[in-house]
């Protein structure tokens, strides 16, 4: 039985909006699982329907072998990081982190214990005294994530707790956060829209787009197995080129009418389709190579660890990306896009085929 | 880029600071001006307090130190006067402390509520109450003072601290400050506390409250003063001397004739005028941190 499960659960505003169509997943016991999606696409509705601040339409969502539709948020042992914090800004970090403890009636002596050891796995005995307002970002958000500790719930929920923080202090807290739960073990609920948080903490990704699951899987799975165009292009930066084409099946793409590439070995499609091939599965190739495409290079972008060759092969864009230990080339370009690197996606649903 | 930068901002300081001590000159003598203008009556009075009643009903104000202000303020406390004799200018204090104090908690209390239930619950007509409670800002106490009048008589209250204070405290002014004040607390506090395992009433207590309190501040002065300056409702509301306040008080003071003398006692009824504006100043220059506090910043 799994530890967290959402049985066609959906939501639907009073005023009509669907903001979460019916959607079903299971989280397991010590799990990491990262909503990601574009905003608006229902994530942030989907969590605080398992933390009980928004009510569930439909559907049934139980946490611990336990149906907790109608169970108070303070019931359903869950705790929260917020994006703004939420810290009460007139009580001490202690008092902050003992707020939610008291209210449950645990004794003082069991509090500072619960308190003082959160404090010291988050390095912040030296700040129990102080108040929010006297803390930086990043201090802020290590109470907040104290305050979940303590209460050692059965789930942790995040709401975008790092967007408010800048980009340096954001990549370190991810590691933080990660290293944390690894530590704790407890089960994770963690959403965000910046896909490289996503990449980089989860064990298992849930893309959604418009309130729909558009996939679910590792890491891994959605980056290198994408199960359709949108998360094609929304998981990894630069995102993935998509080509229009066409494939009548027999074993060639055809970008345009005279230029045609080998096809990955499936399917009994014809027809139009858009070709997907992560920018970095790009190769560049001699004039000679029988696969060869001529690259019509615009510009190139500079990262230091590599480099993106933006251009176009026949009509459409491409983007390439080569190790800057490779040589920066002249004018005439040739590319090759392997066969074993290639995902086809119907053009009208964009499912992959 | 660095050098013409340096020469350009230089001057620039430079005549903004003259223009600036120019301008100061200006606004200090305007405030002076004004200031004297507020403080010289109550000086004036105040100076009038240490002469003798025979001097001041024969030459007007005094400014210069005379020998009675120890005499006109412990007659101004202590000395029993009024129609009956039954009352003292320090009862009257009291009076219109307990007056001051009461009416101002009172609205505090219960604009605060009345904004909690408002702001945080989905009330079916929380926003058609909201402006009822609004539009009573049309209706103060003079409008519906005969039925308020009625009603109080009829719980038979008059001469009684409850009737002085209650028809007073629903205030349409605390609710609405209070209101925007909590609108402006964030949802996600709200929603901590809730997962914290806080129900209505210790959030309220324990997050709300705290979080007003620089609010709470500003709204105790300015009832503190408004209520302590009520005229009209104590004078209808208490008949018994005993219940008198000081700023109704002190015309009854005037106006008897006391001690065999047909000289209006001026002495002491300007020192019991004195005694009535010192409160307010003194809770307004204390609390006035408090105050602007309250008023400018939102604690986050």
């Amino acid at each position: 039985m799994a530890h967290v499960a959402l049985k066609n659960i959906s939501k639907v505003y009073p005023n009509g909006v669907r903001a979460v169509q019916p959607t079903s997943f299971n989280i397991e016991k010590g799990e990491f699982i990262v909503l990601v999606g574009p905003s608006g696409c229902g994530k942030s509705t989907l969590l605080r329907m398992i933390a009980g601040l928004e009510e569930i339409t439909e559907g049934e969502l139980s946490i611990a072998d336990r149906v907790v539709n109608d169970i108070d948020p303070a019931e359903r042992d869950i705790a929260m990081v917020f994006q703004n914090y939420a810290l009460y800004p007139h009580m001490t970090v202690y008092n902050n982190m003992a707020y939610g403890l008291r209210n449950r009636g645990i004794g003082k002596d069991d509090i500072d214990k619960a308190v003082k050891e959160a404090a010291a796995m988050l390095n912040l005995t030296e700040l129990l005294a102080r108040r929010p307002s006297q803390l930086s970002g990043g201090q802020r958000q290590r109470v907040a994530m104290g305050r979940a500790i303590v209460r050692n719930p059965a789930l942790f929920l995040f709401d975008e707790p790092l967007s408010n923080l800048d980009a340096k202090l954001r990549g370190q807290m991810r590691i933080e956060i990660k290293a944390l739960q690894r530590r704790l073990g407890v089960t994770s609920v963690y959403v965000t829209h910046d896909q490289v948080e996503a990449m980089t903490m989860a064990d298992r990704i849930i893309v959604l787009n418009g309130g729909r699951i558009e996939q679910i899987g590792t890491p891994a799975e959605v980056y290198h197995q994408p199960a359709s165009t949108f998360v094609a292009s929304f998981m990894g930066a630069p995102p993935m080129n998509l080509l229009p084409a066409h494939y009548n099946g027999n074993g060639r793409v055809h970008l345009s009418e005279t230029v045609h590439i080998a096809a990955p070995a499936q399917a009994d499609y014809s027809g139009d389709i858009r070709l997907g091939v992560r920018p970095e599965n790009v190769g560049i190739v001699a004039a000679s190579h029988p696969d060869a495409l001529r690259f019509d290079l615009e510009f190139i972008e500079e990262l230091g660890a590599g480099r993106l060759l933006h251009g176009k092969v026949g009509e459409s864009g491409l983007i390439v990306h080569i190790p800057h230990t490779d040589p920066i080339p002249g004018s005439e370009v040739y590319v090759d896009l392997p066969k074993s690197a290639l995902l086809m996606f119907d053009p009208a649903t964009g499912i992959r085929i | 880029m660095a050098l013409t930068a340096d020469t350009i901002v230089v001057p620039r300081t430079n005549s903004r600071r003259r223009k600036f001590k120019w301008q100061t000159l200006v606004d200090h003598g305007i405030l002076i001006a004004g200031s004297l203008l507020m403080i010289m009556p109550v000086f004036a009075a105040f100076m009038t307090i240490g002469a003798s009643d025979v001097d001041i009903s024969r030459h007007g104000m005094q400014f210069s130190n005379g020998a009675h202000w120890a005499e006109n303020f412990d007659k101004a406390l202590f000395t029993k006067g009024g129609f009956t004799g039954a009352i003292t200018g320090s009862t009257m204090l009291l009076n219109s402390f307990i007056l001051g104090i009461g009416f101002a908690i009172g609205k505090i209390v219960f604009g605060m509520i009345a904004a909690y239930a408002i702001v945080y619950f989905r009330l079916r007509f929380a926003t058609f109450a909201f402006w009822m409670i609004f539009t009573t800002l049309l209706l103060p106490l003079e409008v519906r003072i005969l039925p308020t009048y009625e009603v109080v008589h009829g719980m038979g209250l008059i001469n009684t601290y409850t009737g002085l204070i209650l028809p007073l405290v629903a205030s349409a002014t605390a609710t609405f400050f209070f209101r925007q004040f909590f609108l402006s607390i964030p949802e996600e506090l709200v929603e901590a506390a809730r997962i914290d395992g806080a129900g209505p009433v210790k959030f309220f207590i324990d997050i709300l409250v705290p979080l007003s309190r620089t609010m709470v501040a500003a709204i105790f002065i300015i009832m503190f003063v408004y209520g302590w300056n009520q005229y009209l409702w104590p004078t209808l509301i208490t008949t018994d001397e005993a219940m008198f306040t000081l700023v109704r008080g002190i015309k009854q003071i005037y106006q008897a004739i006391d001690g065999g003398s047909d000289i209006p006692e001026f002495g002491r009824s300007l020192a019991l005028a004195f005694i009535a504006i010192l409160p307010p100043v003194l809770v307004v220059v204390i609390f006035q941190s408090w105050f602007v506090k309250g008023l400018v910043e939102s604690d986050k």
